[in-house]
């Protein structure tokens, strides 16, 4: 049994395109006018040139040209909700309603490229400049990476003892099998011209004025620290877990499949977290795992896709609850009291209406917030999160930011890896000046 | 009720799909093969003389293919048969001896002398075969000992050769033709000149497949070396198409009898090659690449669409496209077309735009009052095809003719006259100048 759940952990849910695959599936895209894919990726990854590329037996030459917009295409192959991005323009979906799988073939390319080890670009000259980078994350690694590349020296300040944000602690491990966040760090850092220094969060002894008198620019993507409380009667029973904690402790446990994940869970919430939590807990051995969201199922966040993921692995899906209380037993969890909710008027209403699901584990995957504190200097704030312009900036002109910490953004990596790109320019094009 | 019965040059036939003198018609065991699988005839792989040649212990075939590694032209460097003379006469005394109702065609290669000729005709007639196919077109290895391509590149040779065959043997005598040449009516005039029955095109094209990049030696590869090979399969047969056509429609040749060559892979192709003046077809790459049994799609595609067209032998088909070839200067200058895209069709990809714009007549639109929209601009579409031709999909966009009005791009009236080059103003040898 435990050899059971180690093997559908390590299981992928693609698996990698062969050659001959990536050759037919390469062939199907039509290298469209203005294509409407490359409007569709949030990094604007030249999309048919790479697949292109691909076809004319060049992986190499593709990944490049994914790398030049988006140098975690590795890790965004494995994790974008391409249903919803580039796959969703295809135009093959108007004509077949079956677009290119460009998430794969792109995962073929970058595959290629970092099994060879290789990266496809030489460092500028060194600038003399300096950049503090503040999270190992996605939008940390993407302006490093840009930054080194155009000469400049960057340390990046990581609170965690391990880089790689929540690629590393915050997605399933079936989406990155093989350690591949990992991997992707090493191969984001052996550009050169990066230090990162671990366990160094914002706080006492790593202030914003500290990084802005030793450097010459600060770029602040350090994510969302916390995740939102559940406010009812019991939240804190035990047997009552964060989700996000729960894959972060997944992810980085020896053995995974020694874990007590409960024999009847209830996941609370309807994003990616959540269909993470739920799918994790399936594998690893829960009888019955239920994802209870508040809203009705085209209102989750996570794509179809993930919900279908969810489904196909026994995980049932359980609409227009909302929780009313934990209910306890000897201090343990032994249920959940939903209340029924309905639309009125426009907005979500319970109706009254309650029912306990008995469980014995319970998962909240109910978001995540920025906790702003004083660390930050008083920089301008928008909705609790890092206000920012479209070049990254912040109030401070020695300060940038980017990722899941500044306002309006999607939670997505690939769009914290634009974030950092972004950044990266704009800090470049102020520190060239 | 449709007929697939054939009658060429006397020799009947269950239908008219003969396999081409090659690999697949070697041996007694390959052709009984075929006959079993209901081919209509064969022509038996060319004899030469005793002692026999000798093939390369490599490989002999280099292919071309499409992303999905669909065979689209095949090149080869084997010779004319490999075994002794009296082998093959054997087995073909025995072939045609067992299946009385097939055709029965033998390819000969002896060197331009007269004896060499008459020495081997008597032997094939002794076998009961139904003809001779004279092979003047493979246009390797037997070329650089003066035979083969060697001969149907000389047009004097061709005659020649015809001459003393059709002295001495009663046996119907096909010249087969080496599309290797500037013009393909030169050779098939001296074959007629020379008294031959038929001729039959295309042999093979001259051809390298492609170059190891790694080696740098042409494949097919032998030891690190290549020659060029004779190409054939879907690749060739607009060449072979054309030139079946150019001598159907030749005051000289029109007339001779045809036999069709190049490329046939489906019904439709074979179609084509009767509708252009080919009295029957030949196969060779088609068999090697799927196997026999590609006969039954032959056989009923091309019955059932004589059945739905009203045709009820393959004489009703043969030569019906003949009259509607024309040299250039005949065609109608005054017929006007424009292209036209439906846009329920239309799947957005912009190729039609993006070749028109960079390749063409700027033509195509590729924003209509901001939004992405592909609509043909009529006062800049000079009707050339090209979008028809890069649309992926069927039908979306079409060319239609315009039958009354005025051109929007000439601003000239659309005339229901025919007027060609030979009349118009800008001819400077023409009578309408």
């Amino acid at each position: 049994m435990a050899n059971h759940r180690l093997q559908s952990l390590s299981e992928e849910l693609h698996p990698p395109l062969t050659q001959h695959e990536a050759s037919v599936e390469s062939d199907r895209c039509y290298f469209c006018f203005d294509a409407p894919c490359i409007t569709a990726c949030p990094t604007g990854i030249d999309i048919p040139l790479f697949i292109r590329q691909i076809k004319a037996d060049n992986p190499t030459g593709a990944a490049k040209t994914i790398f030049d917009e988006n140098i975690l295409g590795g890790m965004c192959a494995r994790v974008c909700p391409t249903e919803t991005l580039c796959e969703q323009a295809c135009v093959r979906n108007t004509q077949e309603e079956k677009p290119v799988r460009i998430g794969e073939l792109q995962r073929f390319a970058t595959d290629t490229l970092m099994d060879a080890n290789t990266q496809p670009y030489e460092r500028e000259a060194s600038t003399g400049k300096t950049v503090a980078v503040v999270g190992a994350g996605p939008a940390g690694l993407s302006c490093a990476h840009r930054l080194a590349l155009q000469g400049h020296a960057v340390t990046i300040f990581e609170a965690h003892s391990k880089p790689g944000g929540l690629n590393e602690f915050g997605i399933a491990a079936y989406k990155t099998v093989d350690n591949f966040a990992q991997r992707e760090v090493n191969y984001v850092l052996s550009i050169g011209g990066i230090d990162v220094e671990y366990e160094k969060p914002l706080g006492p002894s790593l202030s914003l004025d500290d990084l802005k008198n030793q450097f010459d620019a600060v770029f602040l993507g350090m994510g969302l620290g916390n995740t939102n409380t559940l406010d009812v009667p019991g939240h804190d029973v035990g047997g009552v877990h964060d989700a996000v904690e729960f894959i972060a402790q997944l992810r980085q446990a020896d053995n995974p499949q020694s874990l007590d994940v409960g024999n009847d869970v209830v996941v609370i919430g309807g994003g990616m977290t959540a269909i993470d939590a739920a799918v994790q807990s399936k594998l690893l051995g829960a009888d019955d795992v239920t994802v209870v969201y508040r809203r009705d199922q085209d209102s989750m966040n996570a794509s179809p896709f993930e919900q279908q993921v969810a489904q196909t692995h026994g995980v049932l899906l359980k609409t227009h609850w909302q929780p009313s209380q934990i209910i306890a037993n000897n201090g343990k969890v032994a249920g959940v009291e939903f209340e029924k909710t309905a639309v009125q008027n426009g907005t979500l209403q319970g109706t009254g209406e309650k029912r306990v699901f008995t469980c014995d584990r319970v998962l909240l995957a109910i978001g995540q917030q920025f906790e702003a504190n004083d660390t930050l200097n008083g920089l301008d704030l928008e909705n609790r999160r890092i206000k920012v312009d479209e070049n990254g900036r912040t109030s401070d002109a020695k300060i940038w930011a980017g990722g899941d910490c500044v306002a309006g953004g999607d939670d997505l990596t690939v769009s914290a890896v634009q974030a950092g790109k972004v950044a990266a320019l704009s800090i470049h094009t102020q520190l060239s000046a | 009720m449709v007929d697939l019965k054939s009658n060429f040059l006397g020799i009947e036939s269950p239908n008219p799909f003969w396999l081409a003198s090659a690999p697949p018609t070697d041996k007694e065991v390959n052709v009984v093969r075929a006959f079993e699988a209901g081919w209509g005839g064969v022509v038996w792989k060319t004899l030469g003389e005793d002692p026999h040649i000798v093939n390369v212990n490599g490989p002999r075939y280099g292919a071309v293919y499409s992303s999905d590694r669909t065979l689209m032209g095949l090149n080869n460097i084997e010779l004319i048969t490999d075994r002794p003379l009296q082998t093959n006469l054997d087995e073909i005394t025995r072939v045609k001896r067992n299946w009385p109702d097939r055709a029965v065609v033998v390819s000969l290669m002896v060197p331009c002398e007269e004896k060499n000729w008459s020495t081997i005709l008597k032997k094939v007639e002794d076998t009961g075969a139904d003809g001779v196919e004279l092979n003047f077109g493979c246009p390797h290895g037997m070329s650089e000992r003066g035979m083969g391509a060697a001969v149907g590149q000389v047009p004097e040779y061709i005659e020649m050769v015809a001459q003393w065959c059709k002295q001495h043997t009663k046996l119907p005598v096909i010249v087969k033709l080496t599309p290797n040449i500037t013009d393909i009516r030169f050779p098939a005039r001296a074959a007629k000149s020379g008294g031959a029955d038929a001729v039959s095109l295309i042999n093979t094209i001259s051809s390298i497949v492609s170059v190891n990049l790694d080696t740098m030696s042409p494949e097919p590869s032998i030891d690190g070396w290549g020659s060029h090979g004779g190409y054939c399969g879907p690749a060739v047969k607009p060449i072979a198409l054309n030139m079946v056509a150019e001598i159907a429609r030749d005051e000289e040749t029109r007339g001779l009898p045809i036999s069709g060559i190049g490329g046939v892979t489906t019904w439709r192709d074979a179609a084509e090659f009767l509708a252009l003046g080919a009295g029957n077809i030949q196969v060779c790459t088609a068999a090697m690449t799927y196997g026999f049994r590609i006969i039954e799609e032959l056989t009923t595609g091309l019955a059932g669409w004589m059945e739905s067209s009203g045709y009820n032998s393959i004489d009703d088909v043969i030569g019906r496209a003949v009259p509607n070839v024309k040299d250039w200067q005949e065609l109608n200058l005054n017929y006007i077309a424009k292209a036209k895209i439906d846009q329920d069709l239309c799947i957005q990809c912009g190729r039609c735009h993006v070749v028109c714009e960079d390749t063409s007549h700027q033509a195509i639109t590729a924003k209509v009052n901001g939004t992405r929209h592909f609509e043909v601009i009529d006062e800049e579409c000079v009707g050339c095809n090209l979008c028809v031709s890069v649309c992926p999909v069927d039908n979306c966009i079409t060319m239609e003719a315009m039958t009354e009005g005025t051109d929007p791009r000439t601003q000239q009236p659309i005339s229901p006259e025919y007027a060609n080059w030979t009349t118009h103003p800008n001819n400077p040898y023409g009578s309408g100048g």
